[in-house]
């Protein structure tokens, strides 16, 4: 392919990406794996002189938890916890010693941030134990389920959809990305109202004479909440796909004495192989990440690693939550670039990279 | 057969739509929640509407805030994004191209959640070494982790117009006497604006939807819709938030009806088909 006239600054055209990508996109992933290997505190490192004594406190910063030095008979106030700045730091020191603050005369008042204490593997252990291990295994299975379903439920469709008229095919894809466009969070709260146990579903089937069904904070709950918010990330990849056989290809086949299901296998299965991982990517990528949906599908009764990340991430107050979650996100991240290397390998062509 | 698909089609349509039928329905309620359709006597049907636009409402306001989030990283993430696909699309390197277009993935392979967290880890750590409080910068974090994440969608819109471009209409333009600046506004702009427009609705799209990445990297004092929301739904919520997203529902219909009337009325846009 001939390439338009270079020289005029490219390369200063390729410098702003380059320099954004390198900070917001390579460098956060790079924490990641350093927070997930590390023990790091934010303190306050104190020394003050009373009495003619020296004494030196280190503080973590937010919590207010005292970790080096005597605490005396001090407590902290819960109220105050999230919100020791340094004064107050101070005062704490003033009152672990019995004195008042200004009979205590600071040597040293110096913030320590992200002191990364040392290297460990403590929170790439805490992620493989007991609570952690049966969330990503939960996680696995549910993903795993909701990628099945909506492949055996977008295929047909896909290929039904593909042998409809130009015009209904244009209108219909837009019926498919119109639910996109409206906020995730609402329609999943929406199928709470609806399958609850006083909802709207049981309530007609109460109608008919059945149920009433526990419906909502079951694992099939958390399931339909998956498919029903990636369903159609599955449908348009194999749509596109399928969209483009050559209608010639399956008479060329039916020639050659193709029944429906022969040309289903020989024909259409083969070439539509790159829209289904694609399609299979891009619904169990975000089902096995997700924290919204199952929290919201089963009331909290379900926990899934997304939902335990979310913690770990909100409880950055308490030493150590951030290295735990990012060990997490760390892990997370390992188990679906497997998942997605296996996936590019069944499509050999390659085909089948994530784009939209 | 055909009945068989017919039966398909009409299952997932319905599976598709039944909570946006809900949603719409619900918002009509007068009750105070929204798990029943409750009449309430002395409050119209409209009455969460009425609600809705109640003077200092934060919903209106988280909303307004969605919306200027979305404008101002859609339009930077365009230039960005824009602006690197024609750096990519010109480089010689094919193994510095092709790395760039890997990283390029990555925030669109990765799962939301990690991206939300790095970028968490990285505003925190930047934060506390500068001694600034995330509370009053998430606006900037906000935008940066926005445009992260959009400028992706919108080099993998606009390179591909750019490859369909004729290198030689460019050639031509500079031997008729334009400056390569002026050539390339004049002739090469052109043949992408579609790409760099598909780009960025997306981008703003992308934005205004997002939810999972804003949460890990807002703060208390700007907040977005979809992260006001989450943190409302966690209790049971009036229907308010049903009437706010069904007007948003009826200003996508009509959008998608104007623009496919219009497109259908300008023979540019039709013979592309």
């Amino acid at each position: 392919m001939k390439t338009a006239k270079p020289g005029w600054g490219n390369r200063l055209l390729n410098a702003p990406y380059i320099l954004w990508a390198a900070i917001f996109i390579i460098v956060p992933l790079i924490m990641v794996a350093v927070y997930a290997f590390t023990e790091t505190a934010n303190v306050f490192c104190l020394e003050a002189r009373y009495k003619g004594q020296t004494y030196s406190y280190e503080i973590e910063m937010y919590s207010g938890k005292i970790l080096k030095g005597d605490p005396g008979s001090f407590t902290l106030d819960p109220e105050m916890e999230g919100n020791v700045n340094m004064d107050y730091a101070k005062d704490m020191v003033a009152k672990c010693l019995g004195a008042e603050r200004s009979e205590v005369t600071f040597t040293k008042a110096k913030p320590e941030y992200n002191r990364v204490s040392s290297f460990t593997f403590a929170n790439i252990r805490t992620a493989f134990s007991g609570n952690y291990v049966r969330a990503f295994g939960q996680s696995l299975w549910l993903s795993v389920l909701a990628t099945l379903i909506s492949l055996v439920v977008a295929y047909p469709f896909a290929y039904a959809l593909s042998r409809t008229s130009i015009r209904s095919q244009k209108i219909q894809m837009l019926l498919i990305m119109l639910p996109m466009w409206m906020n995730m969070l609402i329609r999943t709260y929406a199928w709470t109202d609806i399958i609850a146990s006083g909802g709207i579903l049981n309530k007609a089937l109460g109608f008919i004479g059945l149920g009433p069904f526990k419906m909502l904070e079951t694992e099939g709950a958390v399931v339909m909440g998956m498919v029903y918010n990636y369903l159609p990330y599955m449908i348009l990849p194999i749509y596109t796909i399928m969209s483009k056989i050559e209608p010639s290809l399956l008479e060329a086949a039916e020639d050659l004495g193709c029944n429906g299901f022969g040309k289903l296998r020989r024909v259409i299965m083969p070439l539509s192989l790159p829209g289904v991982v694609s399609g299979i990517i891009m619904v169990f990528v975000p089902s096995i990440s997700t924290f919204y949906i199952s929290y919201k599908m089963s009331n909290g009764k379900i926990t899934l690693i997304g939902d335990l990340i979310e913690t770990q991430m909100k409880n950055q107050m308490t030493t150590g939550g951030l290295n735990v979650g990012a060990a997490l996100s760390l892990l997370l991240m390992v188990i679906i670039l497997i998942c997605t290397f296996i996936l590019n390998r069944v499509d050999k062509d390659g085909e089948g990279s994530v784009m939209v | 057969m055909k009945h068989v698909n017919r039966l398909i089609m009409a299952l997932v349509y319905i599976f598709l739509y039944a909570p946006l039928l809900v949603m719409v329905i619900f918002s009509f309620s007068g009750g105070n929640h929204t798990s029943v359709f409750q009449v309430v006597e002395g409050r119209p049907f409209y009455y969460w509407y009425e609600q809705l636009f109640r003077e200092g409402n934060p919903l209106l306001r988280c909303l307004w805030n969605s919306i200027q989030l979305g404008i101002v990283s859609a339009l930077i993430a365009t230039v960005l994004g824009t602006v690197a696909a024609v750096g990519i699309y010109r480089m010689k390197n094919r193994r510095l191209s092709s790395s760039m277009m890997m990283v390029n993935n990555i925030p669109m392979m990765n799962p939301e959640i990690v991206t939300g967290v790095s970028m968490m880890l990285l505003f925190m750590f930047v934060g506390v070494m500068l001694g600034v409080s995330g509370e009053k910068t998430n606006f900037w974090t906000l935008l940066i982790a926005h445009v992260t994440f959009s400028t992706p969608y919108v080099l993998l819109n606009v390179l591909p117009k750019l490859r369909q471009t004729d290198p030689h209409l460019l050639e031509a333009a500079q031997d008729l006497g334009c400056t390569p600046t002026k050539a390339f506004f004049k002739v090469v702009i052109p043949q992408i604006r579609p790409g760099i427009v598909a780009g960025f609705l997306m981008a703003f799209t992308l934005s205004f939807d997002d939810f999972v990445i804003s949460y890990y990297t807002t703060g208390s004092s700007f907040k977005t819709l979809p992260v006001y929301i989450y943190n409302m739904v966690r209790k049971p919520v009036t229907p308010e938030i049903y009437a706010l997203y069904s007007i948003i529902l009826a200003g996508i219909l009509v959008l998608l009806i104007v623009y496919n009337v219009v497109s259908a009325k300008t023979p540019a846009a039709g013979k592309k088909r």
